[in-house]
């Protein structure tokens, strides 16, 4: 099990988290038919550094910017989505 | 008994006062405490203990340990105990599995015969066609194969799953599992120390009289230190991401699973003794160099009165020395280091009877040792990523790169004097003391508000000694063939014909011949296959490598992952009356609801003619306050909020992004900026989840405040046609007339003298109904209070059935029961609320597109055409084969006297008046017709807003 250190919570076991994908940006209003079907469907799969989208459903509910290693699990950063980056 | 015990050995384990009767396939045997079903069994004169899996072949001790392939028993009810580990005791009921009729007698042993022909892949071979009897194999081949039996009476296991945080956890409580554990707890970290065996010392217990005095010490030194917690009979069953690991503490049967979250792993497995193949090696009478020591020293018994060795290490040699001391003759030492001569057969019908070694001299002997090799117990290593590396020079696999956090040393890593083992253990605990200590101060200091974290220590890295692995000759199979794998009865000419088959790499040819895929996992036989199956492709066995090691390492029981038995349950205030009533329960997800109170119809007639109350309590509640609410509503539902009068209150549905029906419910506003969401009862924790994913992550400076008040508030949906009547008898502060308090008003007030109720004009059952919404202390005293009040007005409770079919009489459809993961807005017939003039909401492309092609399936009402049938829920609707549609409702309607329905059906059906087929469960199929309106009942909505 991941261990996710959680910028408000600290280290934390995944299984406290809802796992929200790679992060993949909203199209803007009336998006043709294949950008948006692209946005709901199509992953780019990374074998290698991924921004995920986290969320700490049984920890403080706040949702999450994890940059995880999909090949080794290591996690290089989490930080708040609401945080700008620095 | 005594036939085959020896005299008392300085290192047994056994207490000769404590005899312990039990029982062997019906026959009377006993033990003393400290023995293993094996060892008193053994001591007993019994020497075949098991059938094997394919050939019901006689098998003996092998390996006297928790690994052994050939000693799995039924004790009770409890199959496949490992009788080399299990411990016996008083009255103890053991016997054979895999033996039919008896173990003496295995009329299956006439697979022996047939045996040139159950080669690799036989069962896929053979017993492909023709289909239709392949049922019929199967019911034949499943009395061929292994396993004990399962009573019904078995014992129910609920073991409570523990978590643990150690620092440092060994798992190997040998000479170098103990010292690394001192040395790690004498640095300040706290250590978990796991032993798979009863007790720990790893080979001291049974190297001899030499070592017992060292182990004495080394235990000792570790039951006076505070800081290690020594499990026992337990074992690491796997290494999981960021050191997430997983212990079975083993007690008998009852397994409790330990899981742990470690800042560094030390794995000192030890070895464990390589199997030799050839002619015979499977007879009763034929060990491994490690069970004669353990059976003599641990247990003292003699395995056998006449012995020859083979050998190629000091395990062997102090067989021979072992054995000669316990009063068993050796009739010939076979050394594969020096002497010419090897071992060429072994013969024997029920146990060895002679064996016969190069130049055809053939020995009269009933044990036969062999001590050719060691398998380093990598596994756990594995599961941290490593690939082992073959040393030729050794003769076996060694750990190649490791992990920062993981660790290893004893046997895994090379050999030495017990001396050489401790000082390599030492320096490993004390580094790994050193590396969790680091990882605990960064975590302390990346951990917003820790209670002083601590500064990372400072500290070298501790000088690790060289521990050499010894050199040892490459043996694995000799001249003649024989089992490779003991557990699934595969030899070595089965690896040879799968690689000549196409099967050249070692992890087909596992999967193909299902070598090292039994109980003991390859830990025994991995790397005789993987040197044979080298021998058949012409490959080295460095380039071979071996197959993947995977978790868990032994098998654990399913009680053991299961736990405890203790879902949590959800109970509304009101929950006890109910109970008390005389309420059907109903469980709802996690909520006990009552399903009704006796009689739903009679529920239904009360409510319709005077009123009726429902505990509604586990709806979802999301209070919403600030200035951009009605923003944040327009998002995530897909009609109109912006317009939303104080005082009033809407029906609103949520879709995904794809266009798919996620939830509905009511909202209401209370106050310029303060609003109160409804949601679905499964619902209410997605539902609050999608606001704020969409809060933080879209909207983060919108002004909006979110609280689930789920459990703040009771609710009660007051229902029927007197139910204004009741109210006014208890609401104080509300005006709740017709033209004061309309249908999809809200209003706040008291309610039965109790403040802050939330009072919503809505009607889920199609009735004039009043939903009130009370702080949930209060939810029992305004329950009662509305029984009370109205008791000359006929006031009744009724459950959660009355209210489904009330609603299915209105056509109010469920989210989840009348729509599916693909049903979009406009399929769920609520185009009429998808207001695409917004810019933006969710799921509003797919909903625009949905709306100008139209929807592929429609929500309709259905009435079967007989109107005593009720189809049941999910029936197909059918066009002759073609499936066009499923009823996704269905009940009997006390008011209209009629089956009724809900279907999902293909949308060229769903005009009103279509004529559609159902086929029932029989087989036959039912007319039945849509209807114009989704109300089977008041279409006109007359009642609800009375």
């Amino acid at each position: 099990m991941l261990l996710i250190l959680c910028p408000h919570c600290g280290p934390r076991n995944a299984d406290e988290f809802s796992f929200g994908g790679e992060l993949v940006p909203r199209p803007g209003p009336d998006p043709g038919p294949e950008a948006w079907r692209n946005y709901l469907y199509t992953k780019e799969n990374l074998a290698g550094w991924e921004g995920e989208q986290w969320f700490h459903l049984s920890g403080c509910r706040r949702f999450l910017e994890v940059e995880r290693h999909t090949i080794t699990n290591e996690i290089r950063s989490v930080r708040d989505v609401t945080e700008d980056t620095a | 008994m005594t036939a085959h015990r020896m005299p008392v050995q300085p290192g047994e384990v056994i207490d000769r006062s404590d005899i312990r009767r039990f029982s062997w396939n019906g026959r009377r045997v006993s033990g003393f405490g400290g023995d293993t079903v094996a060892s008193a069994l053994a001591a007993s004169g019994v020497s075949v203990f098991s059938r094997s899996f394919k050939y019901h072949r006689p098998r003996g001790i092998l390996t006297a340990d928790h690994h052994d392939p050939n000693l799995f028993v039924q004790v009770g009810d409890e199959p496949n105990v490992r009788a080399g580990h299990r411990l016996v005791e008083e009255a103890m009921v053991v016997e054979a599995q895999n033996a039919w009729p008896s173990l003496r007698f295995d009329l299956r042993s006439a697979n022996r015969l047939v045996g040139r022909f159950l080669t690799p892949g036989f069962y896929y071979k053979t017993f492909m066609g023709p289909r239709p009897l392949r049922p019929r194999y199967q019911r034949v081949l499943r009395r061929f194969g292994a396993g004990g039996t399962v009573g019904d009476a078995a014992t129910h296991v609920h073991s409570q799953k523990r978590y643990a945080h150690p620092d440092v956890l060994v798992a190997g409580g040998g000479p170098a599992g103990m010292a690394a554990a001192i040395a790690a707890a004498a640095t300040g970290a706290r250590v978990l120390l796991v032993e798979e065996d009863h007790q720990l010392g790893g080979h001291l217990r049974y190297a001899g009289d030499a070592t017992l005095g060292l182990l004495a010490e080394l235990r000792d030194v570790v039951a006076a230190t505070d800081n290690i917690e020594v499990l026992a009979d337990a074992v690491v069953a796997g290494r999981y991401d960021h050191n997430w690991v997983a212990v079975v503490h083993r007690d008998g049967a009852r397994e409790q699973l330990i899981k742990a979250r470690v800042k560094c792993l030390v794995v000192a497995a030890g070895k464990i003794e390589r199997p030799f193949v050839f002619e015979g090696n499977d007879l009763p009478g034929v060990m491994l160099s490690g069970a004669v020591l353990r059976l003599a020293n641990l247990w003292a018994v003699a395995p056998g009165s006449r012995a020859v060795v083979v050998t190629a290490n000091e395990s062997g040699d102090s067989v021979v020395e072992c054995l000669e001391r316990g009063g068993v003759a050796v009739a010939e030492v076979v050394d594969l280091r020096t002497t010419g001569r090897r071992l060429v057969r072994a013969r024997g019908r029920r146990r060895v009877e002679e064996v016969e070694v190069t130049g055809g001299r053939r020995i009269e002997a009933d044990l036969l040792v062999t001590a050719v090799g060691w398998t380093t117990a990598t596994s756990l290593l594995n599961m941290a990523g490593d690939r082992p590396i073959y040393h030729p020079a050794a003769a076996r696999f060694l750990p190649g790169s490791l992990p920062d956090d993981v660790m290893a040393t004893g046997g895994i890593v090379g050999d030495g004097s017990p001396d050489q083992i401790i000082a390599h253990g030492r320096a490993i605990g004390t580094e790994a003391g050193r590396r969790a200590l680091r990882r605990a101060s960064e975590l302390a200091l990346l951990t917003p508000r820790a209670l002083a974290p601590s500064p990372v220590p400072a500290g070298e890295a501790a000088e690790i000694p060289h521990l050499e692995p010894a050199d040892h000759p490459e043996i694995f199979a000799g001249p003649t063939d024989g089992f490779v794998d003991f557990s699934e009865d595969i030899r070595g000419k089965d690896l040879a014909l799968a690689a000549a088959e196409g099967y050249d790499s070692i992890e087909l040819s596992k999967r193909y011949t299902t070598a090292t895929m039994g109980p003991i996992q390859g830990k025994l036989e991995a790397v005789n296959a993987v040197a044979i199956h080298a021998a058949a492709t012409g490959a080295t066995i460095a380039g071979t490598g071996t197959t993947t090691w995977r978790p868990p390492y032994a098998p654990v029981t399913l009680g053991a992952l299961a736990g405890g038995d203790d879902d949590p349950v959800r109970r509304s205030p009101m929950h006890d009356w109910h109970v008390e009533h005389g309420a059907t329960p109903l469980l709802a997800g996690q909520w006990i609801r009552p399903d009704h109170y006796g009689d739903p119809s009679a529920e239904v007639g009360n409510t319709r003619t005077n009123v009726g109350i429902v505990d509604v309590s586990p709806l979802g509640k999301i209070d919403l306050r600030g200035a951009d609410v009605s923003r944040l509503l327009e998002f995530v539902l897909i009609n109109r909020w912006s317009k939303l009068a104080v005082g009033r209150v809407r029906y609103g549905a949520m879709c995904a992004e794809d266009g798919v029906v996620l939830d509905d419910g009511v909202t209401a506003r209370l106050a310029e900026d303060r609003y109160y969401m409804t949601t679905t009862s499964s619902g209410a924790g997605r539902v609050w989840n999608w606001l704020d994913e969409w809060l933080q992550t879209f909207f983060p400076s919108w002004d909006v405040r979110m609280t689930a008040v789920t459990d703040g508030y009771a609710a009660i949906n007051v229902a029927g046609p007197a139910s204004r009547r009741l109210l006014e008898r208890l609401v104080e502060g509300v005006d709740l007339s017709r033209d004061a308090f309309g249908y999809l008003h809200a209003r706040t007030g008291t309610v039965a003298g109790v403040a802050e109720c939330i009072l919503l004009r809505i009607g889920f059952t199609g009735e004039l109904s009043f939903e009130l919404h009370v702080p949930a202390g209060f939810g029992l005293h305004v329950w009662k209070s509305l029984l009370d009040a109205g008791a000359d007005l006929g006031v009744a409770p009724f459950g959660i059935e009355a209210q489904r079919i009330m609603r299915l009489e209105k056509g109010h459809l469920i989210v989840g029961q009348d729509t599916d993961g693909l049903t979009k807005a406009n399929a769920a017939a609520l185009g009429w609320a998808v207001k695409t003039s917004k810019p933006d909401f969710a799921g509003r492309p797919e909903l625009v597109w949905e709306g100008e092609s139209g929807p592929e399936r429609m929500l309709v009402a259905v009435q079967p055409v007989d109107p005593q049938l009720v189809p049941p829920e999910a029936c197909q609707i059918v066009d002759g084969a073609t499936i066009v549609g499923r009823i996704t409702s269905s009940r009997k309607s006390p008011t209209l006297k009629r089956g009724i329905c809900l279907a999902l059906v293909d949308a060229e059906l769903a005009g009103p008046g279509t004529s559609l087929a159902i086929r029932l469960p029989d087989g036959s199929k039912a007319a039945a017709r849509v209807m114009e309106h989704h109300a089977h009942f008041d279409p006109e909505g007359e009642r609800l807003r009375g």
